[in-house]
């Protein structure tokens, strides 16, 4: 994956150091290593690589990861901006 | 009932079944007509139902009886996925949700969950040969683990549903789930726990590692736990890429051929065959550049963006086929050519970061609120340059 990387900079994710209590869920589920474990504590390791899939603020027991989840998807994308979020749902092919 | 016909009725039914012989049991050799017949009906079979080919047999639990799967593919299984891969039947491609066993599994076996897509079962299975595992199968109306989870079908409610109507806690003594890593996306491990009871441990990534993750006492390594996006991993995709095309393609094939009829004459049905299939193999190379080889390609093209990367494979592609053409055309056509085939390829370079497992939503859409306005600008440009060079000419 070190050869792929998307456009940097954008991706939502968002830690508050201070409510994390360590678990290092976050870390256990992120398939691309943007979370990472520190001092005991949770990081953002990697943002760019972030491809803000919600795994780990769905896994995060105190909330202290926020990231706005979605699918990557230029179709779905095309079909949110004609039709409105909940008419793409579903509908698309692409995964 | 009062005048007794029921009665009589009934009689007459003893009557019959006492005229007719008893069944045979055996085939007797003389049976005079067709070929030999298929076998007698397995004691596992149900009215109303059919029992699947990759069913080796039961297993009785206090739950009742679980179907046994065999870890092998069968030519059939083969031949269906391949069939999927290329967008066959690609939307009915499920199998029914519910427990089912590998091997000799007992109330101590690990539970794998997965997701009712029937390649992500079959990927499932064939890497649990010498495996004693139950594998409990969510309703995700045939989609896979990772797009299911990100569709909230592969949820912790879902899964709560379907530990409860399995009878899952009379089946094991234990009370752990093996998820697979991706469906964190959709499961919440607390959630799980609230809800059913089970404890949730997240499992490789891939299926092919469940053999070492299960020997490692339930331990993934780094590599277990990364996506990958390999040259095979890429390529496997580019059919079904393809198989969204031939509706759109017809629509434009015909535009390309009809907007080539235009010219001094008004409109010429020569003209528009004749100058008509220039276009149409322009189109065919930002398709061929866009959908195949950028996909294929991907991590040795320069750029970030996928429309981008589509852009430039497409002008390498379509430079080619405007020096194959270069003969015949004028500069201005030329020119137009080469514009369409990279806006067709970067569109649909775009198009594919849908299928690719790194592109986020965010970076997805900055990309699209820059590329759209320039592809649909080079398809402007592409059609004043066509159009116009036949009244020029």
């Amino acid at each position: 994956m070190e050869k792929l990387r998307y456009l940097p900079g954008v991706a939502t994710l968002a830690l508050d150091a201070e409510a994390c209590v360590g678990c290092g869920t976050c870390a256990l589920v992120c398939p691309h290593g943007a979370m990472g474990m520190h001092n005991g504590k949770a990081r953002i390791a990697d943002r760019d690589g972030c491809m803000e899939c919600g795994a780990c603020a769905q896994n995060c027991t105190t909330g202290a990861i926020r990231v706005t989840p979605g699918v990557g998807c230029a179709a779905y994308i095309i079909k949110k901006w004609i039709k409105g979020k909940k008419a793409a749902c579903g509908e698309v092919n692409c995964c | 009932m009062h005048d007794g016909k029921c009665d009589a009725d009934y009689a007459s039914t003893v009557t019959v079944s006492e005229i007719l012989p008893a069944v045979p049991q055996a085939i007797s050799p003389e049976t005079c007509c067709g070929p030999k017949p298929p076998p007698a009906s397995s004691s596992n079979e149900r009215p109303g139902y059919r029992l699947l080919p990759f069913v080796a047999g039961f297993i009785d639990t206090p739950a009742g009886p679980v179907p046994r799967v065999a870890t092998a593919l069968a030519l059939a299984d083969r031949i269906g996925a391949a069939a999927v891969r290329c967008g066959i039947g690609r939307n009915r491609c499920t199998i029914a949700p519910g427990l089912y066993a590998v091997g000799a599994a007992s109330a101590d076996s690990p539970v794998l969950v997965t997701a009712n897509y029937k390649l992500t079962f079959d990927t499932l299975r064939r890497e649990l040969a010498g495996v004693d595992a139950w594998v409990l199968v969510l309703d995700t109306r045939g989609v896979n683990v990772w797009c299911a989870a990100g569709k909230s079908l592969f949820s912790h409610d879902e899964l709560a549903l379907r530990v409860q109507r399995s009878g899952l806690e009379r089946v094991v003594r234990h009370r752990r789930l093996i998820l697979p890593q991706l469906a964190a996306t959709g499961v919440s491990a607390r959630q799980v726990k609230k809800k059913c009871g089970f404890e949730v441990v997240w499992g490789p990534v891939r299926a092919r590692d469940i053999h070492d993750f299960l020997r490692n006492g339930m331990k993934a390594d780094q590599a277990m736990r990364r996506v990958t996006f390999t040259f095979g991993e890429r390529l496997v995709l580019v059919p079904v890429e393809l198989s969204f095309l031939p509706k759109p393609t017809a629509v434009i094939l015909a535009a390309l051929f009809l907007m080539s009829g235009i010219g001094a004459g008004i409109f010429s049905v020569d003209a528009a065959w004749a100058r008509g299939l220039s276009p149409a193999a322009a189109y065919a190379a930002g398709v061929l550049a866009g959908a195949v080889a950028t996909p294929a390609l991907l991590p040795w093209i320069p750029g970030r963006a996928f429309a981008l990367k589509g852009a430039l494979t497409g002008t390498a592609v379509g430079g080619l086929l405007i020096f194959l053409l270069r003969a015949g055309l004028h500069a201005a056509e030329l020119s137009a050519l080469l514009v369409l085939t990279a806006a067709v390829s970067s569109y649909l370079a775009m198009n594919f970061t849908g299928s690719t497992p790194f592109t986020s939503p965010s970076g997805v859409e900055k990309e699209m609120r820059r590329a759209i306005p320039l592809q649909a600008g080079a398809l402007l440009v592409f059609v004043l340059a066509w159009v116009g060079s036949a009244f020029a000419a």
